[in-house]
């Protein structure tokens, strides 16, 4: 190629900050939180639109961040596993997939708890079938999956019940 | 992994895409939703030197029925579509658009980049096959509609020019007795199916007047299986005609062995597709609610 690409200016509101950035087109949505933001929480895993690990909420919907260029999210809010805690206190999600073993090596497990907060946001009350399709795209080599769907159920109902206030 | 290193372009409409493509030349490329092209160029299966992204025009993404028609704009995601009045309405569009790989794909991947890239394991162009479907091309000598089979040309390839892209895909309400279903077997959800078919019938009574049926990967595009379509036509759909169908299928079916299964595994699981497809399709033209959903070994 005769001349380097541009870098490209966008501006994104990542768990509630803002930046402001210039980046190579190339770069990905995943290294762009990794390495320029050092949010580290989203992980790579197959790199390939396969696994999951990479999971994150582009306006509200959980995309695979290895597959979504940087400068794509310009304008656009961005939640990753690092959002989900607030002012120290774990988010429901974070508590069930503990409480439940919802995890062995904990390598997918941040892709898996995006899924979830995605699936939760819609779907208060998921049946079996829908915890299933939601995690579909997440891959889980350790645990076989059951404590995670446990781990989903679990958020889901103490999500209700505090929402009802009981 | 990183792709080969590209300019980026951002239009505002999507003439103004068609423009800009044939300014850029040959090493150019569209860039919609981005689930098959990003992960081709992390591969370096493919370096286009500049993209061209349509995820910033405005008013691309849309699902409009009127007149008997649906339209659906070309950035039009296949999550939108699987939570739509039309697809709700239209079960073969629900069958397919919750199907497709996984909640994360079907957030970012279009029906318009799905029938652009025209893989012959994608899901939409075997679908809409059975539908009356048109797809607009807009490019710079102007807009022209193609019918959808004459829009897939050959594996990977398609009807559109180099600085074409699709800018509509229309396609035509059934009829109040039809009932269609999409059934596309696979070994994972982000993987592409191994074998997949569509089916969609108009009945009247228990006589059937029209029928449809494509199937997906087992050809570099997708296969219709006259034979079958035009022995259904004007007869009561029985056991008989159901597994001639399936036989037809079969023997219409051409598909390659790979690590998804061998050619004959494929022919076989393409024929208890079509068997279950045609079933579902029927019980739905008679008004029954049926749950589809893609499936998994």
């Amino acid at each position: 190629m005769p001349d380097a690409p541009q870098k490209v200016r966008m501006e994104v509101k990542v768990n509630g900050h803002a930046h402001s950035r210039d980046v190579e087109p190339r770069l990905l949505l995943v290294e762009f939180l990794r390495e320029q933001l050092e949010l580290t929480g989203t992980h790579i895993g197959c790199d390939t639109t396969y696994c999951g690990a990479c999971t994150v909420l582009l306006n509200g919907q959980a995309v695979k961040s290895c597959t979504v260029f940087a400068v794509q999210a310009d304008g656009a809010e961005i939640t990753t596993v690092e959002g989900l805690e607030k002012n120290g206190d774990l988010h429901p999600i974070q508590k069930a997939f503990a409480d439940c073993y919802g995890l062995q090596c904990g390598y997918c497990t941040p892709g898996l708890m995006m899924s979830t907060l995605q699936l939760l946001k819609h779907t208060p009350e998921p049946s079996e079938n829908q915890i299933q399709k939601a995690i579909a795209g997440n891959t889980c080599r350790c645990t076989g999956y059951q404590n995670i769907f446990k781990a989903i159920a679990t958020a889901a109902d103490r999500m209700r019940s505090a929402a009802h206030g009981d | 992994m990183y792709p080969r290193a590209f300019h980026y372009h951002r239009p505002k409409t999507l003439r103004e895409a068609s423009a800009l493509l044939a300014q850029l030349g040959e090493d150019a490329k569209f860039l919609a939703g981005g689930q098959s092209l990003i992960p081709l160029m992390k591969l370096r299966f493919a370096s286009p030197a500049h993209l061209v992204d349509l995820n910033f025009i405005s008013g691309a993404s849309f699902i409009a029925e009127e007149k008997g028609y649906v339209r659906f704009g070309p950035l039009t995601r296949h999550t939108e579509i699987e939570q739509s009045a039309v697809a709700a309405k239209i079960p073969i569009l629900h069958d397919c658009a919750a199907g497709i790989a996984d909640v994360q794909v079907r957030n970012r991947g279009t029906i318009g980049g799905s029938l652009a890239e025209a893989d012959p394991s994608g899901d939409w162009a075997t679908v809409l096959m059975t539908l009356e479907t048109e797809v607009k091309c807009l490019g710079s000598k102007g807009e022209r509609n193609l019918g959808l089979g004459d829009f897939v040309k050959d594996a990977y390839t398609t009807a559109l020019e180099h600085d074409e892209l699709v800018s509509e895909v229309t396609l035509k309400v059934p009829p109040p007795k039809s009932g269609g279903a999409y059934l596309a077997f696979k070994r994972a959800a982000p993987v592409y199916p191994t074998a997949s078919a569509a089916v969609q019938l108009t009945m009247e009574g228990d006589v059937c007047k029209e029928a449809a049926i494509a199937l997906g990967c087992v050809g570099l595009v997708p296969v219709r299986v006259k034979e079958a379509e035009s022995a259904l036509r004007g007869k009561p759909v029985d056991t008989k005609l159901i597994e001639n169908a399936v036989e037809a299928a079969r023997t219409v079916a051409e598909p390659q062995p790979d690590i998804r299964g061998s050619a004959e595994y494929k022919k076989q699981l393409v024929g208890a597709l079509v068997k279950q497809a045609l079933s579902i399709a029927l019980r739905r033209a008679r008004g029954e609610r049926v749950e589809v959903s893609h499936i998994y070994a």
